[in-house]
């Protein structure tokens, strides 16, 4: 990152003035922990007392043998507290916050997952919290919504503009912007205005530091490729930041969702769809209509359907050192299912899609080498809209029951 | 445009600038609009090309901006229509918007578009001048004033930095936040307005909730130009266009 929050070309902090100083403070609270390594010990610390650090690094063999190619090891970031990757990078901001002083934490949230998050560091750390959450992702995350009002946050559906993540993202900006003085944006990606990109990615990097060691433990070598889903980037980062310095070829696999050809995905880097634009604080390549208007995305898995992406990523794109491909909603169903299938794991939505890339090229390898899928999280969250693609007659029975039941109680 | 609201304030006590969202609801009652404020008085128009992701907004300027969009407002549009009201009348125009609308179309061509037509200057709150450099030269070459913005948070040196860079005038947000909601003008305030007029010798306009005669009453005297914004958008939806004339003439 250069002195202006850019990566290459791409980055940069397009902040409205009112968050100047307070980005000025944050810049340099950050520079402190970074140099502080009494920081990263407390984090470890964290992690492995609080979350589930390190991760396991489970070898898939029943899959691996499924498709006869490399050796397919999943690294379980599914493990975690909360259930998904983006506790690593909460926990880290919340130790931030600790030290800055600041008694209100906000944060957007696609999958809940992030929001989930926030919520268990906010109740951890006695902070106020409030999550804004697209209306539509509020409907398909209803199990999250339910937790993080439970750990005492307040839930914000966003009915803005596509209702998703990026409207999201706006309001969390206009409350910060109002409550600049006591509030702290956990942002939950690898975007924004510097420095998140590289906070989140610096928090996230964990995941691939943990790895190295043990696929060499597992596997006594490196291995050949690395498979993340991408929505903002952070699991992406996370898992590939360590690999960036060997001979490892890194694969983000972006929301196909209904086709690359369909208008209705959130294919930024693996389509020329998107072009060069700035928006929610930092310049990025957006899926955007020729005025500069950000376009509708469409993903099954709402923490992949965003219309920007990680400006370090978009800068190791155009560098070739990571390559992009997409799956669609229905190639990401099909993953899912082989995978609680055969290994008796249950992917997020947003995880699967790591998995569908890799499952695509896996058989090409030897079986003497290794990939290496990046669980960001686990599907649980996602029973509604998993149990609704697979038609499940007895969920579906349950539900209407349920419903039976309650609206009994409420019209009596 | 420095000169020419310097020049109008030799005999007005206090300046008034007014927000419209081009294409909300259309282009048509913007036209209207515009004719009842300079009709009664106003000095300035700020004209917002509407943007998909309006991060400063408020409610009513953001419903604003998405249904200016819906009903299918676009970035020509807004310069065809600026083109015809700066023609029709004699006071400075402004284009407000985001920057990825000028990035889009391309900065140079932007700044060469609007020159051609008039335009006297930009306010664009997601382009800190950190991030702003090649926008600034193209505002120098151009003559387009690049309006910055001051708020409660800027410290001294920091709005000393911003006046460095800015032209025109000053934009003083009253308060944190987005536009819309009431700003309160206390102590806080005044004091706020003093270090602001300590770190430019540019005119200052002050906006963010100012709704009232009121409002403008108490900047009489400590700031050269008040910012009418979400007031009359909401007056058009609730009243119609004709009634933003006799609300602008029993502001001052
Ligand atoms: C489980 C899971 N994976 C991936 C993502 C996508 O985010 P990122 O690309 O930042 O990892 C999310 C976001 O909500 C998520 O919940």
């Amino acid at each position: 990152m250069d002195a202006n929050g850019f990566f290459g070309s791409w980055g940069g902090a397009y902040i409205p003035e009112v968050l100047y100083q307070t980005f000025q403070d944050l810049k340099l609270e950050y520079a402190r922990c970074r140099k502080d390594p009494a920081f990263w010990e407390e984090y470890i610390h964290l992690m492995s007392t609080y979350s589930c650090r390190p991760t396991p690094l489970t070898h898939a063999e029943n899959l691996s043998n499924h498709f006869g190619g490399a050796q397919i090891y999943i690294k379980r970031e599914d493990l975690n507290h909360t259930g998904a990757h983006k506790a690593n990078n909460v926990m880290g901001q919340g130790l931030l916050v600790k030290r800055m002083g600041k008694k209100r934490v906000i944060a957007e949230t696609g999958a809940g997952q992030h929001g989930m998050a926030t919520a268990t560091m906010a109740a951890k750390f006695g902070l106020d919290c409030t999550i804004y959450m697209g209306e539509e992702d509020v409907l398909r995350q209803r199990p999250n919504v339910f937790w993080m009002e439970k750990m005492g946050a307040t839930v914000i559906p966003v009915k803005d503009g596509s209702r998703t993540l990026k409207d999201a993202i706006n309001q969390a900006f206009r409350d910060w912007v109002t409550n600049v003085d006591d509030t702290h944006y956990v942002f939950g990606t690898a975007c924004g205005p510097a420095p998140f990109p590289e906070m989140v990615s610096w928090f996230q990097s964990i995941i691939g530091i943990e790895a190295v060691d043990q696929i060499i433990q597992a596997h006594g070598k490196m291995p050949k490729k690395i498979y993340a889903c991408v929505g903002g980037g952070s699991n992406a980062m996370g898992i590939f930041k360590r690999f960036l310095e060997e001979d490892v070829e890194l694969v983000g696999v972006e929301a196909g969702g209904h086709g690359a050809n369909s208008g209705a995905h959130a294919i930024r880097l693996a389509s020329s769809d998107a072009t060069p634009g700035v928006a929610q604080g930092y310049k990025t390549m957006f899926l955007q209509d020729e005025d500069g208007q950000m376009k509708h995305t469409h993903s099954v898995a709402a923490g992949l359907d965003y219309v920007g992406v990680s400006p370090i990523l978009t800068d190791l794109w155009e560098k070739k050192l990571v390559r992009f491909e997409s799956a669609t909603d229905e190639e990401v169903m099909q993953a899912l299912d082989l995978t609680m299938k055969k290994e008796g794991i249950i992917p997020a939505l947003e995880s699967a899609h790591a998995f569908a890339g890799a499952f695509r090229e896996v058989g090409k390898l030897s079986v003497d080498d290794a990939i290496i899928i990046n669980q960001s999280g686990r599907g649980d969250k996602d029973i509604f809209t998993i149990a609704h693609a697979f038609e499940d007659p007895s969920w579906e029975k349950f539900i209407i029951d349920r419903g039976k039941e309650y609206s009994k109680k409420h019209s009596g | 445009m420095e000169k020419q609201l310097r020049k109008k304030l030799e005999n007005k006590e206090i300046l008034l600038m007014t927000h419209i969202v081009l294409g909300y609801p259309s282009l048509d009652v913007n036209r209207e609009v515009i004719e009842q404020m300079v009709s009664n008085g106003v000095d300035c128009i700020e004209m917002q090309i509407p943007f998909s992701e309006p991060m400063a907004d408020g409610p009513v300027i953001l419903k604003a901006n998405q249904e200016a969009l819906a009903g299918g407002t676009k970035v020509d549009d807004c310069f065809t229509f600026a083109a015809e009201i700066i023609q029709q009348h004699d006071i400075p125009f402004l284009f407000m918007t985001y920057y990825n609308i000028i990035f889009k179309y391309g900065e140079e061509a932007f700044f060469k578009r609007a020159a051609d037509i008039g335009m006297k200057g930009f306010i664009i709150p997601d382009l800190p001048p950190e991030m702003g450099e090649s926008f600034l030269a193209l505002a120098d070459k151009y003559k387009i004033a690049p309006v910055l913005i001051f708020t409660p948070t800027s410290t001294d040196t920091r709005m000393e930095e911003l006046a460095s860079h800015g032209r025109g005038f000053i934009y003083c947000a009253a308060r944190r936040g987005v536009t819309g909601s009431k700003s309160e003008f206390g102590d806080d305030f005044k004091e706020y307005l003093g270090r602001c007029r300590a770190a430019t010798n540019l005119p200052l306009a002050v906006g963010f909730g100012i709704r009232s005669k009121e409002d403008i009453d108490v900047l009489k005297g400590k700031a050269d130009m008040a910012v009418i914004g979400s007031r009359t958008i909401q007056l058009v939806e609730s009243e119609g266009a004709e009634a933003v004339g006799p609300f602008i003439a029993r502001l001052r």
